[in-house]
Order: structure tokens, then C-alpha cells, then sequence
């Protein structure tokens, strides 16, 4: 397709917490984008382009980042752009930011999600009524809630599959100092003693609210080659939409996620992405999205996914170990959230993922939902440069 | 108007937060089909439209068919009357809810139509709520009634059998 090669050669992150009150938005972000301007032994002078993205306007108020972080992102006297696709937008972001590299436009790109849930009140964001509709929206819990419960029984998954995952993610991070939740005490017991919040969601088995920043410096082939740490190379990106409500639509097994996941194994020679891929960072805000994720993903047959977290297969010993980070259930700076994945794929690769690093890790799956489980962005990471 | 924290407190002490609440009025315009639909309301009537190409019907109808393309003009009017496809018990509390938890909302699969929507469910112990659970609609008296799905106060079971799983696990 004519691409040229792009690689991650900085990453950055703040520590995830429930309030941030010692910087404002504007400073978060440049903390994380000093810490991935660092990573990548570059100065803000070496970047050429800012691509920013955060969740929608109503969850803090600010409806041009853009402008408001010109100044902090040092996008002064360059092209800055802001993406908005819901909760994947963190990933969406990336990949904009990426095809800037990859259609030779620019060198050097540096992007950075953020949110500061804090200031905001995602809950009451997410459940305005609708125009002449009864008011029953209830956060993003009582969207997905009834999803979950279908998978269920599509499925036949016993119960404990959610409190498992809720589990393994908490102790996950454990071993990740940017993580928000450190839960020293997370139990099966812990969980489901919890208060079910959106019946079948307990929580424990939901996301915190965070506030936090990531960022990434994108360099081209050249660039990459001459960085003096090991890059991540992009092996394929994707992006797929789809409506939120129309008449045959599986909100449960979306075909935006299915079709996604096939262009982006496609791009890189992927024939069986449970044997191929070494590890994968995905958007699970609630812990049964971790089964339903890995069927949409094709990592397994329809109504096998829960099978997977049964068995272990997705701990950090298993072979196919999903969200070592803690994933978006131990952090979740919603507009951060999907380039958090982003990135962590792209450290494990790199073998700099510290305490939750997965042993021999040369390829990696960055993946985003958002809204309605309808935008889907995901890219593939590897320790070697592509063909 | 600002309404700033801490520097009241102490005027050296740095401002960390203000709170500075937006009000936003809009003006929505519905559009032929959802107007159709919404006056149909009114007059305690389920207007639906059926796609031409994949003969799927649509409630609340949107003038077109998402997946085939084309604009969806054939009306089809379905009884106020539906199954429970899935459901969720809210019992999380938030700033600006409207509804005392906990409360149940179901996806309403009216008869006849090929996609459903987001109601109340009453007159019904929350534990008691199943997939598959028939339902009917409980309208606002007269003097209440307004162009929308809020005319509907509520679904309630009709207390006949549960619509079997394979019947409508293609809607779930």
C-alpha cells in the first residue's frame, strides 16, 4: 500500500489517580509528553506535528483542547489536530498521528490522550435523556450492563468469569506503578461481595474514575533506526465504525470489531492470532468484556471466549496474556484509556514494561472501543521492523 | 457565575478548582418518521416503518434502513405489546437522575418489529425480571400524554409464557 515504516520510539505516562489537583489539564498532558519526549531523547523542537485526543466535551467541559493546549504541547507554529471517537478515542488518536508518519507528511509526530475525570462527572455525561425518551440512561454501565447479560446467555458462562477477570487485572496491577488501583487485598470473595451496581455488574468489576495523560513520540523509519532504545514497529493499524442502533445489529459480537480485527491480522500475515500474537492490551471497562473482546477478536470461537480467562490462558502466564498493565479496570483516564493500551503493547515489545513485562514478546495487540461498541481502532506492535 | 473554593478560605492559598456550571437549551428537529412515530404516541398507536430491501421494521423508525441504504416509507402500526430481550437493574445513584433506584430497564421487542429500545419495567419485583418475559405498555393518562416514548409510563408483564430464547436470540 506504499506506506513507509513508523515506530514508537517514546512513551510517557502520569501515575493514575482518583484527583490530580497539583496540575491542571494542560499540565498533565505535558507531564506525560516530557516523559515520552525523554523516553524518545528528543526535545520539543524535534517534533513536527501534535495529535491530541480526549473524551467528549460534556465529560470536563473543554470543547477545544486544541486550542487551550497549544501552548502546553508546544504545538506553537505547527499543525496540531484533535481526534474525538469516543472511548476508543485514545487508540483513534494513535493511528491518526501514525498515518501522519506513514504517508511520509511528517518525521516526527507526537500525540497525547488525556482525561481528568475529577473535573468533570462522566455518570451524569453519560446519562442525559434522550430527546422523547423516558429518562433511563444510566452511565455507561446501564448501556452495557443488558450486553453483557445477553452474552451470558448466548454463551452459557458461568458466573465467575467476571469476578476472574476483575481479579487477575487488579493483580496485574500490582506489578504497574502508573496504575490507579493497587488493591493489595483483591479476592473472588472481595468481588463478589461488592455492591452490584448495574445487575450483572458489580463493582469490582468495573472501571474506577482517573484522571491521567498518556503520549507517544512517532518517528519514521530512519528516526527509529537511529533511537538509541528499541522501537515498536507498527505492523498494522485499523479503524472500523459502525451505527449505534439498526435493525439486525450484534451489539454483543459487533461486526465493526470482527471486520477490524481481520483487516488489521491481514495487514500483518496473521493467520492465527492466538499462536501469532505474543500478548494484547484491550479496552475492558467492565470485567466480562474480557471474553466477549476475545471472541470479537477472534482469539476465539463464538461462546469460548470465557473459556480462555477460565483457564488462565489470559494471565500474565498464560498463553495469551491479556491486559498485564491492570488494564482500563485498574486505570481508566477515559480519553487516555485507549492510548494507554496503545502504549503498554508497545513497551512490552520494546521489553520495557518493568514488573508486568511477558517474556519474549515480539508482537503485541493495542486495541479501542468506544460509544456504543461502535468505533473500533486497534493496531499490531512488533520487536522487528515489518516486510 | 464562578464560583471559586479554597481562596475564600485563605487568600494565599492557590485556587485548585472553580466551578463554573453551562446551561445548554436546544432545539431538536425529529424529523418526518420520528414525527410520524411521536404523534402516533399520542394516540396510544406503535408506528413503525418496514425497510423495503431486508423487510426488518423498525421502532421507533428513523426514515431509513441502516444496513440496506434506503429510506424506510412503508408504515406498520404494532400492538402496544413486546417481549424483555435483556435488562438491567440499576442501583447506582448519580447527580441529575430522575428515577428512584434501584429501577429496571429492559430492550422492549415490540411484536412484529425487528429491533428494540430502552423502557422502564414496573409492577414487577426486579429479581423477578427475565429475557424472554412478555410485557405490555402502560400508557400516561390523557392529560399526560406527549409526543414521545414517555407516554408510555411504563411496561408491565402480561403474565402469559416467556417467549422461548431461540425466538429472539438473533435480537440480543
Amino acid at each position: 500500500m506504499g506506506a513507509q515504516r513508523c515506530a514508537v520510539i517514546g512513551i510517557g505516562q502520569t501515575k493514575y489517580n482518583s484527583v490530580r489537583d497539583d496540575v491542571s489539564i494542560a499540565g498533565l498532558c505535558r507531564e506525560a509528553a516530557i516523559r515520552a519526549l525523554e523516553d524518545a531523547q528528543l526535545g520539543w523542537s524535534d517534533i513536527e506535528a501534535v495529535v491530541i485526543g480526549k473524551a467528549p466535551d460534556m465529560f470536563e467541559g473543554v470543547v477545544m483542547p486544541e486550542s487551550y493546549l497549544t501552548d502546553a504541547l508546544g504545538a506553537s507554529g505547527k499543525p496540531i489536530i484533535r481526534v474525538h471517537t469516543a472511548g476508543s478515542v485514545g487508540g483513534s488518536t494513535a493511528l491518526v498521528a501514525a498515518s501522519l508518519v506513514q504517508s511520509g507528511v511528517h518525521s516526527r509526530v507526537l500525540t497525547v490522550a488525556f482525561e481528568k475525570q475529577s473535573e468533570s462527572d462522566a455518570m451524569w455525561a453519560l446519562s442525559r435523556p434522550i430527546p422523547f425518551s423516558p429518562p433511563t440512561l444510566a452511565g455507561a454501565g446501564g448501556y452495557f450492563a443488558p450486553l453483557i447479560r445477553a452474552y451470558i446467555r448466548r454463551s452459557g458462562a458461568p458466573s465467575h468469569i467476571g469476578m476472574k477477570v476483575a481479579v487477575k487485572d487488579r493483580l496485574n496491577a500490582l506489578k504497574n506503578p502508573y496504575a490507579h488501583l493497587h488493591l493489595d487485598d483483591i479476592s473472588m470473595e472481595k468481588v463478589e461481595e461488592s455492591p452490584m451496581l448495574w445487575d450483572p455488574i458489580r463493582y469490582l468489576e468495573t472501571c474506577p474514575s482517573s484522571d491521567g495523560a498518556c503520549a507517544m513520540v512517532l518517528g519514521d523509519e530512519k528516526i527509529a533506526s537511529a533511537s538509541g532504545k528499541p522501537p515498536a514497529w507498527i505492523h498494522g493499524s485499523a479503524m472500523r465504525s459502525e451505527p449505534t442502533m439498526f435493525a439486525g445489529r450484534d451489539a454483543v459480537n459487533p461486526r465493526a470489531g470482527q471486520d477490524c480485527a481481520k483487516d488489521l491480522y491481514s495487514q500483518a500475515g496473521i493467520t492465527n492470532p492466538r499462536k501469532q500474537i505474543d500478548m494484547a492490551e484491550i479496552y475492558v471497562p467492565f470485567s466480562w468484556y474480557e471474553p466477549m473482546w476475545m471472541e470479537n477478536l477472534g482469539f476465539a470461537e463464538l461462546g469460548q471466549g470465557w473459556k480462555m480467562t477460565d483457564e488462565g490462558a489470559t494471565s500474565l502466564d498464560g498463553d495469551l496474556p491479556v491486559n498485564c498493565s491492570g488494564g482500563v479496570l485498574s486505570s481508566n483516564p477515559i480519553g487516555a484509556s485507549g492510548m494507554i493500551r496503545f502504549a503498554e503493547s508497545a513497551l512490552q515489545v520494546r521489553g520495557m514494561a518493568g514488573e508486568h513485562q511477558v517474556q519474549d514478546c515480539n508482537l503485541a495487540l493495542g486495541h479501542a472501543y468506544g460509544g456504543g461498541s461502535q468505533y473500533f481502532s486497534m493496531w499490531l506492535v512488533g520487536s522487528k521492523k515489518p516486510n | 457565575m464562578a464560583d471559586v473554593e479554597q481562596s475564600e478560605i485563605d487568600p494565599n492559598a492557590p485556587v485548585t478548582k472553580i466551578s463554573t456550571p453551562i446551561e445548554l437549551k436546544y432545539h431538536f428537529t425529529a424529523g418526518r418518521a420520528a414525527s410520524r412515530f411521536m404523534r402516533g404516541l399520542m394516540k396510544k398507536k406503535i408506528l413503525g416503518q418496514r425497510c423495503p430491501s431486508c423487510l426488518k421494521v423498525y421502532v421507533p423508525p428513523r426514515g431509513s434502513c441502516a444496513s440496506c441504504g434506503v429510506p424506510t416509507e412503508e408504515e406498520v402500526e404494532l400492538p402496544p405489546k413486546g417481549i424483555v430481550t435483556t435488562y438491567c437493574i440499576v442501583n447506582v445513584p448519580f447527580y441529575g437522575q430522575k428515577i428512584k433506584i434501584p429501577y429496571v430497564t429492559g430492550t422492549i421487542l415490540i411484536d412484529g418489529a425487528d429491533i428494540g429500545f430502552m423502557h422502564l419495567l414496573q409492577e414487577v419485583e426486579a429479581e423477578e425480571v427475565r429475557m424472554g418475559m412478555r410485557v405490555e405498555a402502560v400508557w400516561q393518562d390523557d392529560s399526560e400524554m406527549v409526543p414521545g416514548l414517555e407516554s408510555i409510563k411504563y411496561f408491565r408483564p402480561t403474565g402469559e409464557e416467556d417467549a422461548p430464547f431461540e425466538e429472539y436470540k438473533e435480537y440480543v
